[in-house]
Formats: structure tokens, sequence, C-alpha cells
């Protein structure tokens, strides 16, 4: 039997926790009122944050191993089983969605007033299906959820999107279905490889060939890498943020991208070790040019969302830089950054949100002076910001920090590299933070024709949680990066292991 | 621990508090939060400093800050004497700032937000100077970075004030971005980013190489080269000094912090307290020595020409930033520190000065349109004098004590030694001469501005003029801690409290030389001021005349070398436009978005060709469906 | 009796008669008689192979023929209504809305 901890909490956490947003969606059918559908979604989202809560506390940070795990039989006659569980890759991501989604559904208050019910169901069925990739320890579940993620984003972005939504919806639909399905074919070889099994800690207990493992590799390196995204296969992201509603791009941004970034953890490493050795040089190369691609284009946008949108192309090429340098401090700061990520670029989603909803506008050019009329939104602005350019104190720097460690540990010109992205995102940053914030205001705004507000109670209620982590992480990293250590460690000693050399010393 | 604890503590609630609750309800009293906060940590300053007077060296760590598997950094402090002088520096000179700026920002409508991020940037720079450990440092070195954009670009609805605040942040990366990969080397090599473990263990790397590109450089070389970038931006040293002068655009309190307490002295503080790194690589020591001794020759021919009165205080600094580097280089650690010691006096109350000035000149800063203003501002005016003769190195005086030293031990430090000292003194004839300069044009002849800013001419009220009499005295006596040998048995007291962290002055040399040097910076300093005083009050016409006759070397100068405008050329405008045409324009619009749109063109392409065949009409689907059906049993039949 | 081949013939003739009615013809009820031609020359084949051979099974085919030819030719008729009322005309060739 596989090393699983099984849950010993009162109840199923893992399954309340994924299904009780399905039984919110369900439930919404039958609401009719505007208002209380958003009440009703809150709560379920809140609900769902509450219940997964015991999963922190019990948490056992001292083992690697699958916690919480429940098991039940499913489909027999295919060896299919209904298996979840968590381990410290997986379980701050839980939270990740959790939190993320309970601000979605708030930001979403006025901004969103057509199809409200539906909406909400979109959000819920979200969430659950990133939720579910995260617990999902049985390939069949896994690529359930892994396909259920794609209908609500799609349709949250073809429906509620801006002018171009449809072309994004369509984009962003094929980019991703394109690579699931290569990821179908793989699950289907390993299916037959290992024996007409899906439990997943099974199948990464398995010795593959080394071509066979190679073609897995490419099957499942196209799903994720389209997911993360990582370059060239990035261009549906900045379509799809910019075409988003608020809440679409936050958890696009917050939680779907990471899902590529948590599948190399989990799927291509493990089980792939030989293989994404071999194919590791070109893995960094893409990573690098991830980083300073997506700065530079940075450079040159004149949207609002879609600058953000390119340097999450930047700051993702961070995460797998540090996921494949293939040592501890490089996967840690990977995952923390990936947490980082969720928080920071989220928040900036939300806080473009938030002014889109006075301004009807994404121009950078049509913005200019703000600090002067929005001084609070200037300020929480500018903490997001240097978060996302890693400034020393936030959470950014750690992440950031242990990754071009980890990096110039497996490759100095590979630290060199990386670090040159810190400069070029301080560049866009501040450039996109002087042309918003600073100088003299707008004329546009100055009649009071279009009247701009500072934050509202529940704008401050949605990025506090988000500021606070922030700092949090930032000057204490050892709360988040506890879960992670037992996990990260294990992953590193079976690469080493599994490929026979320790991979750099 | 707690007294300790609270020294960078304190300023940072202030902070908190102010920029909380200064919006709405501290409003115009913000001072009253930070004042008293900064005040407190000079007093824990203090006493900590006596702590350290008494041989005790203090290392505390709070928590483990990051761990990750063999990676290990605590937040902790240390103090020791190197510290314990830095403190009394930031302190002592942020609390007069602070008291000046309740005269200077009065009325602001950031008044609260100004206090706020003075206060940070006073936390930063305790940080950076109490930490036990790279990374921390590392910390304070980016939070100073920070501060200096906010207050840089504290009146952001000015866009050169916004540009001067993102170009100070940016220029400083440059450097972090070596220093970063420093302090990543330094734990690769040592497995440790505390001082101590760092410090005790360097004598066992000697020798040791590391492989880039299939060179094989030094470690502690390429350590310290990577820690210097970092000091480099940080310090406006050559290349990056060109943030520098363009902090001019923040609020003149902000400008003495800057130049004097906090920032730019970060870099000389790093690498005195990296010292026992440096010492151990020639070449790194070489490297400091010369970008520093060619900085001070620089910036200082920059500080002649210039018009604007903060532009060449800050050139100035520039220039003394670079003797400091230089006296570092030449392994005289504590002469260094001494330097900016002394330095931060006197430049601390030249900024406040010069501020004063602008203040009653309502934000006039040209100083061709000032002069005369002794009668009307006496005390400015005196503690200026105090400022300017200290800084030209005329004994008794704060300046003269530091800058010999520094003379000295370039002299004593050998051939490349020489060839730096004759640089410094050169250095220091031209910094006396525009330090005097600046005094006549603004302060003797007559009056050159509007009627009405005449009229308005009034001395600073005294918030404003007592910090600058606490720094006239500072800028007059701080240097009678370290009297040389020479002149009196013990004088150098704040060597000998330095020495146990950063050794012993090197350099050998006989009494005769000493005094040569002495004498010679001494009558530079002199020769300087006498110039200035020909040029600028007897024969007034002769600066022109000049300037006309060496018209090129004079737009050299005056235009600063073109450096910015070089740099503008060939980086940023390059990065900008390939940016936007070659990989937003081309590769990512064209190339990129050209496969992804272009398979699914190319399947529609080929569908319209196809949808031909449909024509919707049934015959041509019958006479299709009949051929089919023949062409089966044709096959059936002839196929057997 | 009558040989078989003779009833060959005559399917085949009948079938041949609807083919080119289905082809040549440009009014849809034509079309439709000739198709039912063709399926009545089908049901003769079978008739006489059954007869022939003496198994019941050609008939039984037979029967379910009829059936859907009953079937096929009041769905067909009534989507010509339905069509016919949307468009007063039953000629094919003016009949070509599913051009691609």
């Amino acid at each position: 039997m596989e090393d699983i901890i099984l849950n010993h909490l009162d109840y199923p956490v893992l399954t309340w926790t994924v299904f009780l947003p399905v039984i919110g969606a369900v439930l919404l059918l039958f609401l009719r009122n505007a208002g209380v559908i958003r009440w009703f979604s809150l709560l379920i989202t809140l609900a769902t944050f509450v219940i997964s809560l015991p999963i922190l506390a019990h948490f056992d940070k001292s083992t690697y191993k699958m916690q919480f795990a429940e098991r039940h039989e499913w489909i027999t006659s295919w060896g299919i089983n209904y298996f979840v569980g968590i381990d410290g890759i997986s379980v701050l991501f839980i939270f990740l969605t959790t939190i993320l989604s309970i601000l979605c559904v708030l930001v979403s208050w006025k901004a969103v007033d057509t199809k409200v019910k539906e909406f909400h169901i979109a959000i819920l069925t979200m969430e659950a299906g990133m939720l579910g990739v995260f617990v999902s320890l049985d390939f069949f579940l896994f690529y359930i959820f892994w396909e259920t993620m794609l209908i609500p984003m799609f349709l949250l972005i073809g429906v509620w999107g801006g002018p171009q939504r449809v072309y994004a919806a369509i984009k962003f639909f094929l980019y991703t279905l394109v690579g699931s399905v290569l990821m179908l074919v793989g699950i289907v070889v390993l299916y037959f490889y290992g024996g007409r099994t899906l439990n997943i800690l099974e199948l990464s207990a398995l010795q593959y060939p080394f071509q066979l493992q190679c073609w897995l590799f490419l099957a499942f390196f196209a799903a994720f890498a389209v997911k993360v995204p990582m370059f060239p296969v990035h261009t549906w992201l900045p379509d799809a943020h910019t075409e988003a509603p608020t809440a679409g791009s936050v958890i696009l941004a917050g939680v779907l991208i990471k899902m590529g970034a948590y599948g190399f953890l989990r799927f291509s490493i493990p089980m792939f070790p030989d293989a994404t050795k071999f194919f590791i040089m070109p893995l960094f190369v893409l990573s690098i040019i991830a980083i300073i691609y997506g700065a530079l284009v940075c450079f040159a946008q004149k949207d609002f969302k879609r600058l953000i949108a390119y340097s999450s192309v930047s700051h993702m090429g961070f995460v797998t830089l540090g996921i494949f340098a293939l040592n501890t401090q490089g996967v840690e700061g990977g995952i923390l950054q990936m947490l980082n990520h969720g928080i920071i670029t989220g928040a900036l989603f939300l806080m473009i949100g938030i002014i889109y909803e006075r301004t009807h506008t994404r121009m950078i050019a049509d913005y200019g002076g703000f600090a002067h009329i929005v001084p609070w939104y200037s300020g929480i602005f500018i903490v997001v910001a240097l978060a996302s350019i890693g400034l020393p104190g936030t959470n950014g720097f750690i992440g950031e920090f242990l990754i071009i460690f980890g990096a110039f540990k497996a490759g100095k010109i590979l630290g060199f590299l990386a670090a040159t992205g810190i400069i070029l995102g301080a560049v866009y940053m501040l450039r996109l933070y002087q042309m918003v914030f600073f100088e003299k205001l707008n004329p546009n705004y100055e009649t009071g024709r279009h009247p701009v507000w500072d934050l509202t109670l529940r704008e401050t209620v949605i990025l506090t949680p988000l500021i606070v982590s922030i700092f949090w992480i930032g000057i204490y990293p050892e709360t988040f990066l506890s879960y992670i250590h037992s996990s990260a460690e294990h992953l590193i000693n079976n690469m080493s292991l599994n490929t026979g050399m320790a991979f750099y010393k | 621990m707690l007294e300790y604890t609270l020294i960078p503590l304190l300023p940072l609630i202030a902070f908190v508090i102010n920029i909380i609750f200064g919006r709405n309800y501290i409003k115009d009293k913000a001072h009253w939060v930070s004042v008293p906060a900064v005040i407190g940590s000079f007093v824990l300053a203090v006493a900590a400093f006596m702590d350290v007077q008494s041989g005790k060296v203090i290392n505390i760590n709070l928590y483990r800050w990051i761990v990750s598997g063999d990676f290990n950094v605590p937040i902790g402090f240390l103090i020791d004497p190197l510290t314990a002088v830095m403190l009394i520096v930031v302190t002592s000179i942020s609390s007069l700032i602070f008291i000046y700026s309740i005269g200077y920002m009065h009325g602001d409508k950031g008044y609260y937000r100004f206090f706020a991020y003075l206060s940070l940037f006073v936390f930063s720079m305790l940080t950076l100077v109490m930490s036990n450990n790279f990374l921390l440092l590392y910390f304070g070195w980016e939070a100073v970075g920070l501060c200096s954009y906010f207050l840089i670009g504290f009146w952001f609805d000015k866009k050169s004030a916004a540009n001067a605040g993102k170009k100070a942040f940016i220029v400083n990366r440059f450097g972090d971005f070596g220093f970063g990969l420093g302090v990543i080397l330094v734990f690769l090599t040592f497995g440790s980013l505390e001082y101590t473990k760092v410090f005790s263990d360097a004598g066992s790397v000697i020798g040791k190489t590391i492989s880039i590109f299939g060179y094989e450089v030094n470690t502690i070389t390429l350590i310290c080269l990577l820690l210097f970038c970092g000091a480099v931006g940080k310090s406006a040293q050559l290349p990056l000094h060109v943030w520098l002068p363009d902090a001019m655009e923040g609020p003149t309190p902000v400008s003495a912090l800057i130049h004097a307490a906090t920032m730019v002295t970060a870099g000389v503080f790093m690498v005195a307290r990296c010292n026992p790194l440096f010492s151990l690589s020639h070449t790194a020591m070489t490297t400091v020595a010369v970008v520093g001794g060619v900085t001070s020759i620089f910036a200082a021919s920059i500080g002649l020409v210039q018009n604007d009165i903060k532009r060449i205080i800050a050139y100035s600094t520039v220039s003394q930033l670079g003797y400091m580097f230089l006296a570092l280089g030449v392994g005289a650690y504590s002469a260094g520190i001494f330097h900016l010691y002394t330095h931060a006096y006197f430049k601390a109350l030249l900024f406040l000065g010069s501020g004063s000035v602008i203040h009653a000149l309502h934000d006039e800063m040209n100083i061709q349109k000032m002069g005369g203003l002794k009668k009307y501002m006496p005390v400015t005016y005196w503690t200026f004098i105090a400022a300017s003769l200290s800084i030209a190195g005329i004994p008794g005086l704060a300046g003269f004590f530091s800058k010999d030293e520094i003379l000295w031990r370039a002299y004593a430090g050998g051939d490349a030694g020489r060839w730096l000292w004759l640089l410094a003194t050169i250095a220091a004839f031209m910094t006396a001469f525009y330090s005097f300069r600046l005094i006549f044009l603004t302060f003797h002849g007559k009056f050159r501005g509007t009627h009405e800013q005449e009229h308005h001419l009034h001395e600073s009220p005294s918030v404003m003029t007592i910090p600058l009499i606490f720094l006239a005295i500072g800028a007059v006596a701080s240097g009678w801690v370290g009297i040389p040998p020479l002149l009196m048995e013990h004088g150098d007291r704040i060597g000998e409290f330095l020495a146990p962290v950063l050794g012993p002055p090197k350099g050998e040399g006989s009494h005769a030389e000493e005094w040569m040097v002495m004498g010679l910076s001494v009558f530079v300093g002199l020769a300087g001021i006498f110039t200035a005083y020909i040029m600028y009050l007897k024969k007034t016409e002769l600066p022109y005349k000049i300037g006309e006759k060496f018209q090129a070397v004079y737009k050299l100068l005056y235009n600063k070398y073109w450096i910015d405008e070089l740099y503008d050329k060939t980086i940023v405008r390059p990065v900008l436009s390939v940016s936007e045409k070659i990989i937003l324009g081309f590769f990512d619009a064209k190339i990129i978005e050209g496969v992804v749109n272009g398979v699914p063109n190319l399947i529609g392409a080929f569908s319209q060709r196809l949808r031909k065949i449909q024509t919707g009409m049934l015959s041509h689907y019958a006479v299709a469906m009949a051929l089919g059906v023949l062409v089966i049993i044709g096959a059936v039949i002839f196929l057997k | 009796m009558v040989p078989l081949s003779w009833y060959i013939m005559l399917s085949a003739v009948v079938f041949s008669i609807g083919v080119i009615g289905f082809l040549t013809r440009r009014n849809l009820i034509i079309v439709f008689i000739s198709v039912e031609l063709m399926l009545n020359a089908a049901n003769i084949s079978l008739v006489a192979f059954s007869h022939y051979l003496q198994s019941i099974k050609g008939q039984i085919m037979v029967f379910f023929i009829i059936t859907v030819a009953a079937a096929e030719a009041a769905i067909g008729l009534a989507i010509l209504i339905a069509f016919y009322r949307n468009n007063p005309t039953i000629k094919v060739d003016e009949i070509n809305l599913l051009k691609g």
C-alpha cells in the first residue's frame, strides 16, 4: 500500500471542500432575486473556506505523505477510484483558491449585473474544478476536474467579458484544449503501462523506460506549458486576461495558471525524472526567455490589464525556472512564488477592476495623476506593485530570491539572467505607476463629470487579506514555507534517487 | 534586547501611524509622531554606543527569516563599533533634519506623508546598518532605495520629480542586481550569510576560483566586485552616479537626508563592513580605489560650472563619496568611515542651508539669480560658511581632519595610491573653489533676483535655524575625535574605536611626507577659495571670459559629460524601441500570433474551397450518389 | 412458370426507370415517386428470390421496406408541404438552401 494518511477529521474534509461549491451552484438554480443570489454565493464561498480551515491546523508538516486522504471505489471494472488527498505542494493552493473565490464574489457585487445567477454558478463551478484538481489522486478524477475548469472560464470570458470576448474565449479554449487532449493521450498510455490503474501515486512509483518517459513528458508538457503559460504558447493569456471580467482575470491569474506549474511538480518531475533531466536545457531556456520577454513586452503596453497579463508571463517564467532548477530552494521558491503570484496578480487585477468600475477605460493614457483623487487606492496599489517587483519585506522578494538562489545554484548564468528580470520588472511597474498615478491629473477627471471615488468599505475588505498576506509572507515566510518543506525535499530526493545521481551538487 | 530592537522599530511605528492615520486624523501634527520617534532612536543609539564603548558587541538573532533546505538566514542585529558610529550619525542627523522639516514643509498638503516617508527612510537605514547578515542588509538596501523613490518623487505632480524618483530607484536596481548576486555567491561560498561566520571563514577560501564562461575567476574577487556593484549604485559612483543629481527634485530636507545620513553612505558602510573580504582581494581593492578616485575628480569638475544651488552640492556629495571609496580602496577603512561621519554633518548643513535660501527666495535655485543674501540671512550665512570651510579642508574644522587622513593614506598606499592622491588633491582644489563660488554668488555681491523676491527676503524661522546651528557645531567640531597622531598623541580616537572591526590603517611614510601632504591639502584648499574670491567677487567678468575661451570644456562640464544623454541613447531608447517594435510589434504580434491564428486560418481557407462542392442541387447529389454506387459495384465485380 | 431471370429483368428495368427519373426530373413529387419505384424494384427481386429459394425471409424484408417507404413518403411529403408554404415552388433546382 502506498504512503497515505487517511483523513482523521470528523468529516471528509476534502470532499466537503470540493463539493460544497457544487451543491451551492445547484441550489443557485432555484433562486431568483439577484441580491439573494449574491449573498448566497458569498455564503457558500465563505463556508467552503471555513470548512477547509481545519486542514491548516491538522496538517502534518513533518511528512511528505498525502494527507486527509479519502478513497472509495468508483468504476471498479476500469480501475477508477474516487481518491483524494493533499500534501505540502497542494495544501496552500486550497486556501489560495477558497480565499480568491470569496474575493471574486465580492468584487463582482456591483460589476456584474447581467445574468447574475449564471455568473455565480460559473464562479462556484470554477471553484470546485480548481479545488478538485489540487486534491485529485486519480487520473480520471483529475482529468474531469481539469476539464471542468475550462467550461466556466470559457463562459466567464465569453459572456461577461469585454468587446473582444468571443475571440479571446475561443482562443483560450482551443489553446488549453489542444494541450489537454495530448495529456489525455499520455494518461491513456500510463493507464495501460501501469497495469490498468489510474492511481497517481502508484503510477508515480513506477519506473518508465527512457523513451516512453520522453514521449509522456512531452504529452504532459503540452498541457502544462499552455496553462502556465510558457513562452511561446503564452499569447492566449493577454487576450483572455484583457477581455475577462475582473473575477475571471483574478481566477485565471490567481489559480488557473498555477495548474501548469502544479502539474510539473505533481506529474512531470516525479514520474519522468530522466526525461526532465533530458529536456532540462530547453526548459531553462524557455523559462529565461519568458522572464525577459514578458518583461520587455510590458514596456510597450498601452493597456493596463494587458501589461499585468504580460507581467504574469514573466513571473511564471520565474516559477518554472525555480521548479526546474531541481533543488530545494528553487522548488520551494517556485511553489511559494506561485502562491505569491496568485496574491499579487490577483490583487492587481482586483484593483484594475475596481478602478475600471469608475473610469470605464483600460488604456493607461486615459489615467494620470490619480494619486490626487484616489490616495488610498494609489497607496495600496504601490504596495502591490512593489511586491510584484520583489521588494524585500514583501512576499515577492522571498519567492524571487529563493528562485534566483536555486537557479544560481543550478547554473550561474541562469541566476544572472533571471536577476535581470528584477531590473526590468522595476522599470515597467514604476513606469506604469507613474503614468497612472503621478504627474498632473488627467483633465477628464478634473471637472467632476466623471466622478472617481476612493476605495469603498467593500473594496477595502476585499484587498485587506491580500495586503496582509503580502507582508506576512514577506516578513515571516516560515508560516507558509513550513508546509512546503517536507514535500519539496521529498521531490528533490526522489528525483536524485530515481535518476541515480545527485542532480546538482 | 528590546532597547536595541526599538532603535529601528520606533521610526517604523511612526511611519505606520502616520501613513494610516495621517491623512484623516493627524494631518499637520504629523511631526508630533515622527520627531519623538527619531529622537527616541537617537537616545537609544547613544545608549547602544555607550554599551559598545564599554566593550560589548551586541549580536542578537530575533527569528529565522527564510529557511529552505540548507539555506537559512535570520533576522538579527549586530551592534559593534562600526554600527555604533553609523547609528549615531544616522539618528543624530535625521533628528535635526526632522526638526528642520517642521519649518520647511509647513503648509505642504503632503505634510503627513512627508514625515511618514522620512520615518520609513530612517527605519530602512537603521535596519541596513544594524543587520547582522547580508540578506537583512539587502532588505535595508532596497528599502532605502524605495524611500528615495517616494521622497524624490514627493511632489509627484511634477513630471520631473516623478521621473527623478523612478530614475533613482531603477539606477539603484542596476547596482542591487550585482549586489543580490553577490549575496547569493557569499552563501554558496561560505554556507552562511551571517557576518560573523562569513568573515571568520574568509581566510579559508583564498585562492579558490569559480568558473564563469570557462574563465576561472577568484571567488573572493568576484564576490567583492558584485557587492561593490551595489555600492556603486547606492553611493552614486561612476558609472551609476546619474540618479543623485536628479534626486534634487525632492524637497530639500530629503536631499539632506539622502546625501548626509542615509542612502548614499550605505555603499561606503557596506564596503567597510565587508573589509575582511575586500582586504583579501587586491583586484577588488584597486577597483574600489580607482572608482573612488576617478569619481571624486569627475564629479568635482562638473560641480565647477553648475548653477543650480542644490546640484552643486549634489556633485560635491558624489565627489566626497569618491574620497570615501578611495580611502576604503587603499585599506584605510576607518579613514573612510571617519570622512563619512564628518561629511554627514557639513553636507547636511550645506543642504539645509541651501534649503533655507530656497525657502527665502520662494523656490529659486539658480545661484546666478541670488546674491547679497548675507545681510538678510545671517544665521544661514555663517553656518554655510562653517560648512564650506569644513569641506574645503581648512585646518581645525572637521573636513580637514578626515580629508587629510584620506589623502595621507592614499599617498602612503603605494604607486597606484600616489596617482589617486594626485587626483584627490586636484579634486580638493575644485571642491574649495566651487564651494566658495557658491557662497560668493549666493551671499555676497548684489541681489540679482526680482524685486518681489527681494521684498520677501527673510531669515528662516528658528525651527529651521536651530538645526543649522547644531549642525554647524558638528561641522566644526566633529573632526576633533580623529586628530592625526602627528598633531596629537592618541588624537585618532575614532580610528582606535573602529580598529576592532576595521583593523589598523595601513601604509607607511615618514613624518616629513605626512607634513607635506597635509600642507599641500591646506594649500589647495586656500588656493581654491582665493581663486573663487578673485573670480566671483573681484573680477566678476573673468568667469565669462574663461567660459568663452574654453567653450568646449565648459560645455562638456556644464552638460555633465553628456552621460545622461549617452545612457538615454544607448540603453533607454534602444531597449524601449526594441521591446515596442521588435518584440511586441513583430515577434509577439506577427510570428507567434501568426502561427496561432495562422493554423486556424489555413484550415478555414481549405474549408472555403471544400464547401464549393456543396452546391445545394439535389440532382448533383443524386448523380454523385449514383456514380458512387456504380463505382462500388464495379469494384465488387472487377476487383474480385 | 415464369423464370427467375424475368423477375430480375423486370426489377432491373423498374429500378432503372426510378434512377433515371430521380436524376432527371425536377418536380419534387416525381422525384419522390421515382424513389418509390426504386424501392419497389428491390421489393420485386426480394419477393422473387423468396419464392425461388422457398424462404420467408425475403418477404419479411419486403414488409419492412413497405413500412419504411410509407413512413419516408409521409415525412417527405410533410417536409415538402412545410417547405412549400414558405417558398412556393417544388422545383428541385430552386431548392438549394443547403448550398455551401
